[in-house]
């Protein structure tokens, strides 16, 4: 890894082209020291995702030569199965923690969540790019995909049409408020205060986006009022969503923020370090006030719907299950960690928090989705590896990014970065 | 079985290219050319079950032959290579058939949800796919509630596939080929507004011999393939708790509350921004 300081000094007068083009030749050089691995290669968790990948790889080639119905259980009763109901629907609430952490900490100020800011926006923009990018492999003719976004073929009247737009504008406005990140990485502070300036406006413009578009992935579902079950149809399903996804990228934010400060231990700046317990503490509350309001609109709707009608049946056990158990146990958990100051109490709300979820947006999606046709859809293994691969490769890009850019360790004096790359000692690969 | 696909890819391409060049022209003057839709009014007690119309159907489409017996034993639906199907019920009035296909919704749900416009509804009723748009979400499967839009789950280039109202046939004054080569004269084609006097006109000139209900007539806002029948309609397999609203107005207030969110939320984030005590410090000054 090179850093030239003089470099960075002519860098403070106007930049001529030729200075633009050392510039150039210098980040290349520098990306290329970056792209090589660090570490022990050979990883239980690095074999096992890299064989995931490749089968995900062969397995996509096939799909793409022949056809959807060759790898996955789709068919015309289940149009969409694991790939639209969990990586994509489930994948972009998870991903709301971006929109909701931006909102609390460059909305409203809130110092103390600023230090998981950086990871969780990084967090959000990956989902984006791969969970919502899993769209493009369950597209039937993905080469048309550009329809809706140049040319003359605007479906204004589709949801969908909002959703696709919003995903694409949404991770613009992500990758505005990390491009900080990356300029102070790459060692260009006039580019990093430019951007900067533009946080605001990107925070701003991505929570309207997600507002939107959360609410949107519910909207989705509007017309298909007589193929899904009562017990999770109802006309307020995009609110619903919407604040779902509150807590539940919140929860994916306590879930990740406690595997990443296990596995990128020594990457954890100081401040954050020290702040962690009152942060998780503090989201804990912020998930059980909003988790409260969303189990109380569950509960206007299934009186509106007069839902009590369908608990008799296997259903109603089913959606007791997500109710009760996914939603209103959390609940309780959370006030119980926070109030205690148990960080373990916490995780765990999330975790079950996040399983509620996932029961939640494929029950809408797919499984109660047509649940009176004959031969209800099962994902195949092949859905189930490429799930698993899309989530591996996000996993590597996310870890890449973590070893090398200042994500987690915020805390850092400014003349330290300079030198941060080698104190850190490299047990595995990044 | 190569010549038949031949002749069916042939068909097909032909069929795009006419419809792609007059789509256009459609789209530019639509308002001007929208008229009255034309419907097809198919009189179950009338139909034989004989099947002429999935054969028609297969002919005029390019599509492989339908099996030439079936047992009716059990109820088939539409496929991807199967537009129209005729099926039997048991009933009171004895035996009935029964065919089905894409009902052209008035107001399709299948088109206001395609964010391409690849779903079409032409101005003359039917409701077409167009190749050169769609890019495969199947969104529209999911939200017509017929369930008729059928996808090529084993082809690299899949399509979407369904009954069109023959509308090239249309477009060079023909009736619908099912129309034409039905025996018993159980479907009527003609301005919608005909059809539905005309099945109201059987209705009351027979009071007994049908259920007082024109299927289509008002279902999901109303549909361009309207049914008469001598049993209620839930006995011979049709949906009877589809309401009468337009399905894409399932969505309309969703889609109303877009532009306020977008222009009141940004200002309401600012101004809270402004507000709030704690004021952001300039993170390049750490
Ligand atoms: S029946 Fe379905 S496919 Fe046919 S026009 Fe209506 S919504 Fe579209
Ligand atoms: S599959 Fe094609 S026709 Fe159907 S909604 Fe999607 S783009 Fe439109």
């Amino acid at each position: 890894m090179e850093r030239d300081p003089v470099a960075a000094e002519s860098r403070r007068t106007a930049p001529s082209p030729s200075i633009v083009l050392r510039e150039l030749g210098r980040f290349v050089r520098f990306m290329l020291g970056e792209m090589r691995p660090r570490g022990r290669l050979l990883t239980p968790f690095n074999v096992l995702t890299g064989a995931i990948v490749l089968v995900t790889i062969g397995l996509l080639v096939i799909r793409f030569t022949h056809g959807l119905g060759s790898i996955t259980n789709l068919s015309q009763d289940s149009p969409w199965g694991l790939w639209i109901g969990f990586d994509v629907i489930t994948g972009v609430a998870f991903a709301g923690g971006a929109y909701v952490l931006s909102f609390i900490v460059y909305v409203l100020g809130q110092e103390r969540y600023r230090p998981i800011a950086r990871v969780t926006i990084l967090n959000g923009f990956l989902a984006y790019v791969f969970y919502a990018g899993a769209l493009l492999l369950d597209l039937g003719r993905p080469w048309k995909v550009v329809n809706p976004i140049i040319g003359n073929s605007f479906g204004v009247s589709s949801v969908m049409f909002l959703v696709a737009w919003h995903f694409l504008l949404y991770m613009i406005a992500e990758f505005v408020e990390f491009s900080p990140t990356i300029a102070e990485w790459a060692g260009w502070p006039r580019l990093r205060r430019r951007l900067h300036a533009l946080t605001l406006g990107a925070v701003v413009f991505g929570i309207t986006l997600s507002i939107l578009h959360q609410s949107g992935l519910g909207a989705l579902f509007l017309m298909a009022r007589d193929k899904i079950h009562p017990l999770w149809y109802s006309q307020f399903i995009p609110i619903l969503f919407f604040v779902s996804s509150i807590f539940a990228g919140l929860s994916m934010v306590i879930f990740e923020g406690t595997i990443t400060h296990k596995v990128f231990h020594e990457r954890v700046g100081d401040r954050l370090e020290q702040t962690y317990p009152d942060i998780l503490t503090g989201l804990a509350r912020i998930c059980a006030a909003t988790m409260f309001v969303y189990l109380f609109l569950q509960l206007l709707v299934f009186v509106h719907g007069q839902r009590w009608t369908y608990m008799r049946t296997g259903w109603g056990a089913w959606y007791l299950l997500e109710m009760a158990g996914l939603v209103a146990l959390p609940i309780a958990l959370f006030l119980h960690g926070h109030v205690r100051r148990n960080l373990a109490v916490i995780r765990a709300a999330a975790i079950l928090t996040l399983a509620g979820i996932v029961l939640n947006r494929l029950n809408v999606s797919v499984i109660a989705y047509k649940w009176y046709a004959p031969v209800p859809y099962v994902p195949s293994w092949q859905e189930v590896v490429v799930t698993l691969g899309v989530i591996s490769a996000e996993i590597w890009v996310f870890r890449w990014i973590v070893n090398r850019m200042p994500v987690l360790d915020r805390a850092l004096p400014s003349p330290a970065p300079r030198a941060r790359g080698r104190a850190v000692p490299a047990p595995a690969t990044r | 079985m190569d010549r038949r696909s031949a002749v069916r890819t042939l068909c097909v391409a032909t069929g795009s290219a006419l419809v792609g060049r007059k789509l256009n022209a459609q789209e530019a003057d639509a308002p001007a050319a929208a008229g009255e839709p034309m419907a097809i009014l198919v009189d179950t007690t009338v139909c034989g079950g004989c099947r002429e119309c999935e054969f028609a159907c297969a002919a005029a489409n390019g599509l492989p032959e339908p099996p030439e017996e079936v047992d009716f034993q059990e109820t088939r639906t539409t496929s991807e290579s199967q537009w129209t199907v005729v099926n039997r019920y048991q009933t009171d009035a004895g035996e009935v058939f029964v065919r089905r296909q894409c009902m052209h919704c008035l107001r399709p749900a299948c088109a206001s949800a395609c964010l391409t416009r690849a779903m079409y509804k032409t101005p003359e009723g039917p409701v077409v796919w167009r190749e050169d748009k769609c890019m495969g979400c199947r969104f529209c499967m999911i939200s017509c509630p017929f369930d008729v839009p059928k996808f090529e789950y084993d082809s690299a280039n899949p399509r979407i596939l369904k009954c069109r109202m023959c509308w090239e046939r249309l477009e060079q004054g023909e009736v619908p080929a099912c129309v034409a080569n039905c025996p018993y004269e159980a479907v009527t084609f003609g301005p919608r507004s005909e059809m539905i006097e005309l099945a109201w006109k059987r209705i009351y000139e027979n009071p007994d011999a049908y259920v007082h209900h024109v299927y289509g007539e008002h279902e999901a806002g109303g549909t361009s393939w309207l049914y008469l029948a001598a049993v209620p309609f839930e006995e011979l397999g049709f949906r009877t708790d589809l309401g009468t609203t337009p399905y894409p107005d399932l969505t309309r207030e969703f889609l109303y509350a877009v532009p306020f969110v977008l222009t009141m939320v940004p200002p309401f984030l600012l101004a809270l921004n402004r507000a709030s005590a704690n004021r952001e410090p300039d993170e390049s000054e750490e």
